[in-house]
């Protein structure tokens, strides 16, 4: 009967222990109305992104030209012919054409994100750790990449390697994933680095080591879980910057290469028929504007819900 | 702080260094020259153009010549594409623009973002908080481009109010002014609303409060200078922003500044132009941000550095 209401009693108490802080997180950020909004427009974005090609009215660069010559050789206007939001000059199914988009727009959300994890997390983690001449090296290269103003770099790189099978890959955008990445790591290394710096310090880690747990069990078992907040923050808060810059590529004709479009490269198409049909800019800029947004809540409402101390910082 | 001043500003140097190193690297490691056009010039042509611009010797001593060109006489060497025009004269020509746009985008979203940001603050979970965030939200989620195009669509070309482009007289310096301020009035805001609502909670507050401070006073004396200290931190990564962020905007608005030669030089291989581009904005980011930090040790007395 005692070791009945024991075992009763640790079940009831380690779950709760072990999920705790985090399940206390999730509360305040499904409080928050503006993150759920993110959170729902972001999972939204994504379903929309994988099921594109089934949910697309017709093919992306499928041409209706006999729409286009009923038009008198215009773009066709939204809701003619089955078209929601219209064509391009080309006959191209608008609607169609965003949601292969937004594939393109997902996709660099995560692998961005993806290869900044992986490249902060280790060389922020050695310099945080080990200090001395590693730190060094970190904050050196640190100066010169935020020197790099950061856009030049991309396009630099992205036009440089064009021609290569580097930057052939992927339909040009392995190249431009990679370059965003290569700019945007620095800030989570430093943060990992300064995250791990506060942490041995804590006496948790001293009592750890002190009882001889090896480094690396450390670093897996209380460093990481512990300084994951600020980072999971700041792989949020850097989607939108992803995203954004891809789009900004696009629109000048770097990256993902006809007859795939990218919002970014919409955008740029419609710009040329701005006076008459002006449907062809602003459905591929709304899209941009709604995926930035949701995933600024979604940043925002994680770094509240996360580390109440910071709650209204940037 | 003379000492740390002198140290900052020398540390531009090595990092300006390796900026132009990586530019250089990258410029000759793959394949392709400036004189690379739809049809190929006759080999012994294309000699003669490598051998007058120095392009037949080794990729580092034409490196080498090329800084020594810069740190001797400020000469930033000729522009493969424009025969008959220097790097020098080519930057000379679009930077004035450049800059009046950066500048006046900049006085544009310290003017709107500060107010904006003390109004939200103020008025805290009321309606010129929800006013301010919307503007906030709307501004950060619309790159410059992108607003740059819709203020086209809404001011050009449904109101005719605005030219489109051009850049010969003020009229048609509001539109782009605002397209590129759109972002930094949005994060100005944000900060500012964020220090204001933290700075009221001070004890000090509390204290002027209770001596019998006018309401007006312990704001305008007490919160909103206190409050602005952290938000000249952002400055710095904004002017940054402005300076790189202009050239897209040059572009939808056809302003003769120096952006839109970026692009173009990186297509056509004109390594001069855009190398000569590339240390400029360095220079620029590295700079400003020192500026910055410089005005926040001047305007906080409580930091020192060392």
């Amino acid at each position: 009967m005692a070791t009945n209401t024991a075992a009763a009693t640790s079940a009831s108490v380690r779950p709760r222990a072990a999920m705790g802080p985090w399940r206390e997180a999730l509360g305040r950020l499904l409080r928050n109305r503006l993150a759920v909004i993110g959170l729902i427009l972001v999972i939204l974005a994504f379903v929309t992104a994988i099921l594109g090609p089934i949910l697309a009215p017709f093919p992306y660069e499928a041409q209706d030209l006999k729409g286009v010559l009923a038009n008198g050789g215009r773009p066709v206007p939204p809701g003619v012919g089955g078209h929601l939001l219209g064509t391009d000059v080309l006959g191209r199914d608008l609607f169609s054409r965003l949601l292969d988009g937004a594939q393109i727009s997902m996709t660099v959300a995560i692998v961005v994100q993806v290869v900044v994890l992986l490249i902060g997390v280790p060389i922020g983690a050695l310099a945080g750790w080990f200090g001395g001449r590693w730190d060094t090296y970190l904050m050196r290269l640190t100066d010169v990449i935020y020197a790099f103003p950061d856009l030049l770099f991309i396009i630099l790189l992205s036009v440089a390697f064009r021609q290569t099978f580097f930057g052939q890959a992927l339909n040009g955008l392995f190249l431009v994933f990679f370059a965003i990445g290569l700019t945007s790591w620095v800030t989570v290394a430093r943060l990992v680095r300064g995250q791990i710096l506060s942490l041995r310090e804590t006496e948790f880690v001293e009592a750890a080591r002190a009882i001889g747990v090896p480094d690396r069990r450390i670093i897996l078992r209380h460093l990481i879980p512990n300084g994951l907040g600020p980072i999971i923050v700041a792989v949020t808060l850097g989607i939108p910057g992803a995203i954004l810059s891809e789009a900004t590529l696009a629109y000048i004709g770097v990256g993902v290469q006809p007859p795939r479009a990218s919002w970014g490269s919409l955008v740029a198409e419609g710009q040329k028929y701005i006076r008459g049909d002006s449907h062809l800019v602003i459905f591929p800029a709304v899209a941009i504007a709604l995926a930035l947004i949701s995933f600024t809540f979604l940043g925002d409402g994680l770094r509240d819900a996360l580390d109440p101390k910071l709650k209204g910082k940037q | 702080m003379a000492t740390y001043l002198l140290r900052r500003f020398l540390w531009i140097i090595p990092v300006l260094f390796v900026v132009s190193l990586i530019t250089f690297a990258l410029m000759h490691a793959v394949p392709g020259g400036p004189w690379d056009n739809e049809k190929r010039l006759p080999q012994a042509t294309e000699d003669r153009l490598n051998a007058k611009y120095g392009l037949d010797k080794p990729v580092a001593v034409q490196y080498v010549s090329w800084v020594g060109g810069i740190v001797t006489r400020f000469d930033f060497g000729p522009s493969y594409r424009y025969v008959d025009r220097t790097v020098n004269d080519i930057i000379g020509d679009g930077l004035p623009a450049t800059i009046q746009l950066g500048l006046m985008a900049f006085a544009v979203a310290v003017l709107l973002g500060i107010p904006l940001g003390i109004f939200a603050a103020l008025g805290h979970n009321k309606w010129p908080d929800y006013i301010s965030t919307a503007i906030s939200i709307v501004g950060i989620a619309t790159p410059s481009f992108v607003l740059g195009i819709l203020l086209i669509v809404i001011f050009s070309v449904n109101l005719r109010w605005l030219p489109t482009n051009g850049w010969d007289e003020p009229k048609q310096w509001v539109l782009p002014t605002i397209a590129l301020a759109g972002f930094p009035i949005s994060q100005i805001a944000r900060y500012t609303r964020a220090s204001m609502l933290e700075v009221t909670r001070r004890d000090y507050i509390r204290t002027a409060h209770s001596k019998g401070v006018t309401n007006t006073s312990v704001v305008t004396r007490h919160m909103i200078r206190n409050a602005l200290i952290p938000v000249v931190t952002i400055l710095g990564p904004i002017l940054a922003f402005l300076v790189t962020g202009s050239f897209i905007i040059e572009r939808i608005f056809s302003i003769p500044g120096m952006g839109r030669f970026y692009i173009q030089s990186i297509a056509q291989r004109d390594y001069g132009l855009l190398m000569a581009m590339t240390l400029i904005y360095a220079f620029a980011v590295a700079f400003l941000n020192l500026v910055v930090d410089v005005l926040y040790a001047y305007i906080d007395p409580r930091i020192r550095y060392s």
